[in-house]
């Protein structure tokens, strides 16, 4: 049975406290920031935006919302405008696929994601004396030139799905394959799981009243929810025309 | 200094006058300048990457892609001068298609050359055709753009070959008599390759869901933006084509075409502005009234950063659609070059404010509820680097001014000027 790989990130819970997106560079071998580097070219698969209601005074709320590939489901805009292929959605797992082997670099799947959760490699990856020694073997680095994104963690599907073959099963445990981002969460804010198995807490999370997705009407059907009991920040979900809130990234 | 100047009036054709071989240089000195530092500007992005441009993670796209845009858009009045001659049989255009065809490969290999310092692993350019993916109009675009340079470099070696000393050379007079002989077939097979990639590079952004600024619905595959940069690009074409041919008589202080084939040109273009003018109308009212606000994007919003406001939408369609169309058809105005020019001005001001709002305004606004209105302004190696494509389009079209028969001055066609 294939499965539908998706995370849900309660949104009261997170602190911004940045944890996910450290683990997240250091799972998938990111290579430190260059001098030069901005915040918009910058290496972030997972990014943490911090918003605010936009009220002053004591009315004023502040929250935040780490963002990634949404893993769309549905007329995945990155897979179908790349030109040769180098985005695939895996019918396995529903996780999208980036093959920077096969990248051109063209950058049109970054012009087509509306979550801004693609990165180009503007440099060439280098890190300082000693510190390649902490690189993580089992997930490639990416040269300069091609673009890279979230992959729900691919190396730990991989590494599920050996330990599942090797005790003679065919179907993997979604808790051998947690992505950095969720373990490293000191809140427990992010959730991973299947959502094609209503049984997984994932799955029941997602379909809770207090659950949203981001630019859920573009009808992507992306498989990140979000959770939040404050209704403004439910209404972060779409864009309207009033004014957007105050944001910082963290 | 005169074995140069011996050189150079021995490959100009013997019955053409042409600026003395020091004016000639000097000329073309300032474009050999900027051309070789383009290169240089170029060179730095392949040696240390992109990361020499100002473009980031949120403007991917950049001067480059608009420019590229830009210049296939004006280009395309070499294809379809060649339809409207082989396919149409509107003769009277024959002197202006050897003109058309340099500038159409000029325009088409200088986006191919930025393209290619565009992407981030230029060596990886052909899985495109190893690995294509079918669903993309990147693809089509690609596939497109390069078979039709081919055909470009095929129409162009006619009139490469009709140069006096390649004449001298017999089995070139031969291959060229064969080629002419293609020359119709090329035609068709142009034509049919740049209406595709015309309206592939409008789908480009047509098919954007994730950006409702640019996403548009259309009949089939094709988003109605498809349509719209064909029916653009046709109508702009002859406008570029009469421009650059009216900049060369003033460069070179000759008539080179008559007030009638600029009329004729004028009148095309006009027709199609405004039909084209039209549809865009149309398509706008449908997007504003339907397309955005079905995936929860109020129209207003797209308008209320400046300096995008909806002020450039009525200056794209009013005074740089439907005034020019209007110049360009009414006899009473086309009877004078000078309205001519002009129409034709705004009418390439036009399609290029429409692919610069459908490149930089559709990345510059924000699609998140929490998303930043951005800025980019291109660092001085984009620029240079597209400074020196300008350069090389010029240099290109001088000389081939200079050494061939760009304006139907050989013996046994139609002349209407005289290049003497």
């Amino acid at each position: 049975m294939s499965a539908r790989y998706g995370i849900v990130i309660d949104l009261d819970r997170c602190t911004g406290c940045g944890a996910c997106m450290i683990a997240c560079a250091a799972e998938n071998n990111v290579p430190p920031a260059r001098e030069q580097a901005t915040s918009r070219t910058g290496l972030t698969p997972m990014l943490v935006h911090k918003i605010s209601n936009g009220l002053k005074g004591a009315a004023e709320r502040e929250a935040f919302i780490p963002v990634t590939c949404m893993q769309c489901g549905k007329e995945t805009p990155c897979v179908s405008v790349c030109p040769q292929q180098a985005v695939e959605v895996d019918e396995t797992t529903g996780i999208v696929m980036q093959m920077p082997q096969r990248c051109l670099g063209c950058r049109y799947c970054m012009a087509a994601c509306p979550y801004h959760a693609r990165y180009f490699n503007w440099w060439d990856p280098s890190w300082p004396a000693g510190m390649e020694k902490s690189l993580n073997p089992g997930v490639s680095v990416r040269m300069r030139g091609v673009v890279e994104k979230c992959n729900l963690c691919h190396a730990r599907l991989h590494s599920a799905k050996e330990k599942a073959a090797a005790a003679g099963k065919k179907e993997i445990n979604s808790a051998d394959c947690i992505p950095a981002c969720a373990e490293a969460c000191p809140t427990g804010a992010i959730l991973f799981g299947n959502l094609a198995d209503e049984n997984d807490p994932v799955s029941r999370a997602a379909q809770s009243p207090d659950a949203f997705r981001l630019l859920a009407r573009l009808g992507t059907e992306p498989k990140v929810y979000y959770k939040s009991g404050q209704a403004w920040v439910r209404a972060m979900g779409e864009r309207n025309s009033s004014p957007a809130p105050e944001v910082a990234h963290v | 200094m005169s074995e140069l100047i011996l050189l150079d009036r021995r490959w100009i054709a013997r019955d053409a006058e042409r600026s003395s071989t020091a004016r000639f240089m000097l000329w073309l000195f300032p474009w050999v300048v900027l051309f070789v530092f383009g290169i240089y500007a170029a060179g730095l992005c392949f040696y240390y990457g992109l990361n020499q441009t100002n473009m980031d993670n949120r403007f991917a796209f950049g001067m480059w892609i608009y420019l590229d845009l830009a210049m296939i858009a004006m280009g395309a009045g070499a294809f379809f001068t060649g339809f409207l001659v082989y396919i149409l049989k509107q003769t009277e255009l024959k002197p202006i298609l050897n003109s058309a065809v340099v500038l159409g490969l000029i325009c088409y290999s200088g986006a191919v050359a930025v393209l290619m310092v565009d992407v981030g692993q230029p060596l990886r350019a052909w899985f495109t055709f190893w690995h294509p993916n079918t669903h993309s109009m990147l693809t089509e675009v690609t596939f497109c753009i390069s078979c039709y340079l081919l055909v470009l470099i095929l129409e162009y070696i006619p009139v490469l070959l009709r140069n006096r000393q390649l004449r001298k050379v017999p089995s070139f007079l031969v291959f060229e008599l064969q080629l002419h002989k293609l020359v119709p077939v090329l035609a068709a097979v142009g034509t049919f390759l740049s209406f595709f990639h015309q309206g592939s590079l409008g789908g480009l952004y047509g098919v954007l869901r994730g950006r409702p600024f640019a996403f548009r619905e259309g009949f089939a595959i094709w988003p109605s933006t498809f349509f719209l940069f064909i029916l653009s690009a046709i109508a702009v074409g002859p406008s570029f084509l009469m421009l650059v041919t009216a900049a060369a008589e003033t460069v070179t202080g000759r008539q080179l075409i008559q007030n009638a084939v600029f009329r004729k040109l004028g009148f095309i273009s006009g027709v199609l502005l405004g039909l084209y003018v039209g549809a865009k109308a149309i398509d706008t009212l449908i997007w504003l009234n339907f397309t955005s606000p079905a995936v929860g994007f109020a129209p207003w919003d797209f308008y209320a950063y400046k300096p995008f406001g909806s002020a450039l939408l009525f200056v794209e369609i009013v005074p740089l659609g439907l005034l020019p169309a209007v110049v360009l058809t009414l006899p009473m105005m086309a009877k004078k070059r000078s309205w001519l020019l002009f129409g034709a001005t705004l009418a390439c001001g036009g399609v290029l404010l429409n692919r610069f709002l459908l490149t930089v305004q559709t990345l510059a606004l924000p699609t998140l509820a929490f998303d930043d209105f951005l800025q980019y302004i291109p660092s001085w190696q984009e620029v240079a680097t597209f400074g020196g494509v300008i350069a090389y389009g010029v240099i290109l079209y001088s000389l081939s001014y200079r050494y061939l028969p760009l304006f139907g001055q050989s013996k046994g066609e139609d002349s209407n000027v005289s290049m003497g």
